[in-house]
């Protein structure tokens, strides 16, 4: 762990990425104590101010302060990201090692089930589910799960499938190992590297879904701050100020190029092949 | 030298050395190696795991990892020196004067085009018709030895054996008639009666076309063989040159000796303990002082310890360096 | 002296075509025979060797001895349990008594384990969990002749010679009473291959064990093996002492691969039987004698009628229709 810290330090985009990645989490989690205003608090008289010593992100429609409102948004984020990409992540490899090391039919059940999930276009897809059962920050997780789980489970499928016929899997088999403990100890061992690079560098991705979803107003409902509402409130304000726009899109930006330069940076850690100096 | 001026070399490597640049710092890979090619001949290079042949071919077709250093030496091939002339110049000679045969014809062969399409596609430097490149494909097919060439021309990789396979990969390599054929461990990945069918095709082609070869090879039997001249490395070193039978009969350097000696197939007699050479190869990345092999040496002295040993003729033609060997 | 493993008549098939496209082809057989009307014995303490090229079946045999593939016809009997018969707990004891030494050294170790867990994965897996596993691995690397800090150590970090010797280790943790040896000398250099050689000599004679190894090179058998069997397409061609078999080849098949194998001498004069054309494919066997495609020594009535069993003395016995047809030209 310490050698990963001290070889992503080595790279310059990596480190970006990293400091990027902590900046922002570190922000959302300590916003209670770093943001100077409650962000939904109204203060109409300061309504719409630019950047100031006082707000320095300015202010929005209703005067509440944007810088507040950012670092708040950002929990919402990283709530959304995190709880989704984790439980897909870890749904995505029971059923990908599940289609990958079992009987060919149960391959071909999961894999159905899989590619019908594909088949639905993400965003027309949450929209219809939202639809339903109606906004909330529960929806919005529940539709990032169940569109991730194929893109994990598929890369878990492959990657059983390759190392289920390396000969240390007979060896195992040969010496009486059950089915269960081969998959624990001696596949997701191997197959969980490349999945993490690939959650980290999607938890953009689902950032960006869930700012999405709420700036249609179908995501996480108001006051409650979130970078999709800070922009949705911006681009209706877009003749008066710049500021909201610039505010919300200022975190989405960062945590972009944070998680996909640190999340390349793992990469080129982890698989030796893209590795320049052996 | 004067033995060696006087017989025509095809390639000749003079007091070359490779470095790669690694976390673990410098990693010597090869150092201060000296090997000649004679006009039409086969040279067999012997060595186990980590003596640096791989960095040895890489060298000598110029493709070496990006990490590489060469600090001095020189490959001189046909007049040139590969290690100075430009990459089109370098282009040009490999696959036309300098071709090569890996381990596993599977992965050397593209499995989605057919065999005769692959070999046409290789002339491509030829002005000659599609049907003479054609006509010169089943001549070389068949010269390996592949029964009814012009109708297994349009079949796939896949649906050759193994040993076809690398007939196959043979008769591409050889297609521009080289002056050089460097073989890496051409029949290692094959069955023993398929092995001695390779080695045979290789001791015929080259007798026909006159063509020299570098083998490489760690099976000892396959070398003593296949091989006029043998070349033996150790732990990036080249520590011993001379003809086959110089070098099997009378082993100027220990390593070699204790090779030949703890090879399996040279002990006939049933026994349940086999010499063997204790000890590991050394670190390249911190080489101990003096000669590489002494930490394994039964005859190391107090001088082995301090001196590189130096690379000197022990006898006519036959190349060692060692403390030991005779003047 | 007993014999640890006796196999009879053992048979294993695929099914080289689907029910459907057997069908529709018209063919009434859809399956291969890997291996074909095999039968020897392994005595306590003794080294039983296959030899045979890729595609014999060598390795589907071993498979088959260990329960790991089913076998169709015939008999496995292990010190008097039918392995055949056996139901899932009988083979979990079955298989604590057998143990592997996998072909690729380094391949055949779990790539995220260390060393350590590695040797003392047996133990956890057949309940043993109570033993001090970590004496347990320090014995074992002793044994195999590995300092004890290699226990911490990823497969990664061993050399060939390293790993095949942590696979050793790994095979003789349950004390077993057969260890099977799948080219337990493969990928390895020539000055490390005498070294497991001894290594698994060593251990034979000190520990009892028998072992059934599978090589196609000829030059470690007569330092390993009591007994030695040649296959080809799936059958047992000649089977005897090794002794027997080196000194005296009598099927032209032994006597080819035998003399293919080339000897670290520039002089040596080799007098070779060569072989013809390739090996024929399992799904279409040639008639009568299976060799009789590439036999030097082909003769009237090989092509139509399968070979008897000849009995050589010594219990040295081959299948061929002039055994020796050799020595006469």
């Amino acid at each position: 762990m310490m050698d990963a810290l001290h070889r992503i330090s080595r790279d310059p985009l990596g480190l970006l990425g990293l400091i990027l990645v902590v900046l922002i989490i570190a922000s959302a989690l300590l916003a209670g104590l770093i943001a100077p205003y409650d962000p939904i608090k109204l203060n109409i008289i300061d309504r719409l101010q630019g950047p100031s010593v006082d707000h320095l992100l300015g202010t929005d429609q209703l005067g509440r302060d944007l810088f507040s409102r950012v670092l708040y948004g950002g929990q919402v984020a990283l709530k959304v990201a995190f709880i989704s990409i984790a439980a897909a992540l870890g749904i995505g490899v029971f059923l990908g090692m599940l289609a990958g090391f079992g009987p060919k039919w149960l391959d071909n059940i999961i894999m159905l089930f899989f590619d019908t999930i594909r088949s639905f276009p993400t965003v027309m897809f949450a929209l219809a589910t939202v639809a339903l059962v109606g906004p909330s920050l529960g929806t919005v997780i529940a539709v990032i799960i169940v569109t991730s789980i194929p893109t994990y489970g598929r890369v878990v499928r492959t990657q059983t499938l390759t190392i289920k016929s390396n000969e240390f899997v007979m060896a195992e088999r040969a010496m009486g190992v059950s089915t269960t403990r081969i998959l624990r100890v001696h596949i997701l061992p191997n197959v969980i590297g490349p999945l993490i690079i690939l959650a980290s560098m999607d938890i953009p991705t689902v950032i960006a879904l869930e700012a999405g979803l709420s700036f249609l107003g179908m995501g996480v409902k108001p006051p409650t701050p979130s970078w999709g509402s800070i922009l949705n409130d911006g681009y209706t304000l877009i003749r008066n100020t710049p500021w909201p726009i610039i505010a919300g899109s200022i975190p989405l930006v960062l945590i972009t190029l944070g998680f996909t330069f640190l999340g390349e940076s793992l990469r080129d850690l982890i698989d030796p092949k893209l590795r320049k100096n052996v | 030298m004067s033995a060696e001026q006087k017989i025509d070399n095809v390639l000749s490597i003079r007091d070359l050395s490779v470095h790669y640049s690694t976390n673990r710092g410098e990693l010597n890979a090869l150092r201060h190696v000296n090997l000649d090619v004679p006009k039409g001949s086969i040279v067999g290079v012997v060595g186990e795991s980590g003596c640096g042949k791989s960095t040895l071919i890489s060298s000598i077709i110029r493709l070496l990892a990006e990490n590489a250093i060469v600090p001095n030496g020189s490959i001189n091939f046909e007049g040139s020196n590969l290690l100075t002339i430009s990459e089109d110049e370098m282009r040009a000679i490999r696959g036309q004067r300098m071709s090569i045969v890996f381990q596993d014809p599977m992965s050397t062969l593209n499995p989605v085009i057919s065999i005769g399409r692959q070999m046409i596609d290789i002339q491509y430097r030829d002005k000659k018709t599609k049907q003479q490149k054609r006509q010169r494909s089943i001549e070389m097919l068949a010269s390996v030895g592949i029964p009814d060439p012009e109708s297994r021309l349009d079949q796939y990789p896949h649906e050759f054996s193994g040993g076809m396979q690398q007939r196959i990969s043979i008769a591409m390599a050889l297609q521009a008639q080289p002056s050089l054929l460097i073989a890496d461990e051409p029949t290692t990945a094959l069955d023993a009666t398929l092995e001695v069918q390779i080695i045979h095709l290789l001791k015929d082609l080259q007798r026909d076309m006159g063509c020299s070869i570098l083998f490489i090879s760690h099976h000892l039997g396959v070398i003593a063989e296949l091989c006029d001249y043998v070349v033996v490395m150790y732990a990036g070193e080249v520590v011993e040159q001379g003809t086959a039978r110089d070098v099997f009969h009378l082993p100027a350097h220990p390593y070699t000796e204790k090779l030949l000696k703890c090879d399996p197939a040279s002990i006939a007699e049933k026994s349940r303990s086999l010499p063997t050479i204790p000890g590991e190869i050394p670190d390249l990345t911190s080489l101990p002082s003096g000669c590489v092999f002494k930490n394994r040496c039964d005859k190391a002295m107090p001088k082995c310890d301090s001196v590189v040993p130096e690379w000197r003729e022990s006898a006519q033609g036959h190349f060692v360096s060692c403390h030991w060997a005779k003047p | 002296m007993s014999a640890v493993l006796q196999v009879k008549n053992l048979r294993v098939r695929f099914r080289g075509l689907s029910a459907v496209k057997a069908k529709l082809k018209g063919i009434k057989d859809p399956f291969i025979d890997a291996v074909r009307d095999v039968s020897f014995s392994i005595e306590e303490g003794q080294t039983f060797t296959l030899v045979g090229e890729s595609g014999s079946g060598k390795s589907t045999l071993a498979l088959a001895v260990s329960g790991l593939l089913p076998a169709a016809e015939g008999s496995i009997n292990f010190l008097g349990d039918e392995v055949t018969l056996m139901n899932a707990e009988e083979m979990q004891s079955y298989r604590r008594q057998i143990s592997f030494i996998w072909q690729n050294p380094v391949g055949s170790l779990s790539p995220r384990q260390s060393v350590g867990a590695l040797i003392s994965e047996p133990y956890v897996v057949h309940g043993m969990k109570d033993k001090d596993l970590k004496a347990e691995a320090r014995r074992l690397l002793t044994m195999v002749g590995l300092p004890a800090h290699f226990a911490e150590r990823y497969p990664h970090q061993l050399s060939g010679g390293q790993a095949r010797r942590v696979g050793v280790a790994r095979a003789l943790a349950l004390s077993p009473r057969l260890i099977i040896a799948d080219e337990p000398t493969a990928g390895l250099d020539v000055s490390v291959q005498g070294e497991i050689l001894n290594l698994l000599n060593r251990l034979q004679d000190e520990l009892g064990v028998s072992m059934f190894v599978i090589t196609h090179n000829l030059n470690i058998v007569r330092h390993i093996s009591d007994r030695t069997a040649i296959m080809y397409l799936g059958r047992f061609v000649e089977q005897g002492p090794t002794n027997s078999i080196f000194a005296q080849p009598r099927h032209p098949y032994t006597l080819a691969l035998l003399s293919a194998n080339p000897e670290p001498n520039p002089d040596a004069n080799i007098e070779r039987t060569e072989l013809k054309g390739e090996v024929p494919s399992l799904m279409n066997r040639p008639t009568g004698c299976e060799f009789h495609t590439r036999c030097p020594f082909v003769s009237t009535d090989c092509n139509s009628t399968f070979p008897p069993v000849v009995d050589a003395g010594e219990s040295h016995t081959l299948t061929c229709h002039y055994p020796g047809k050799h020595e006469q030209t």
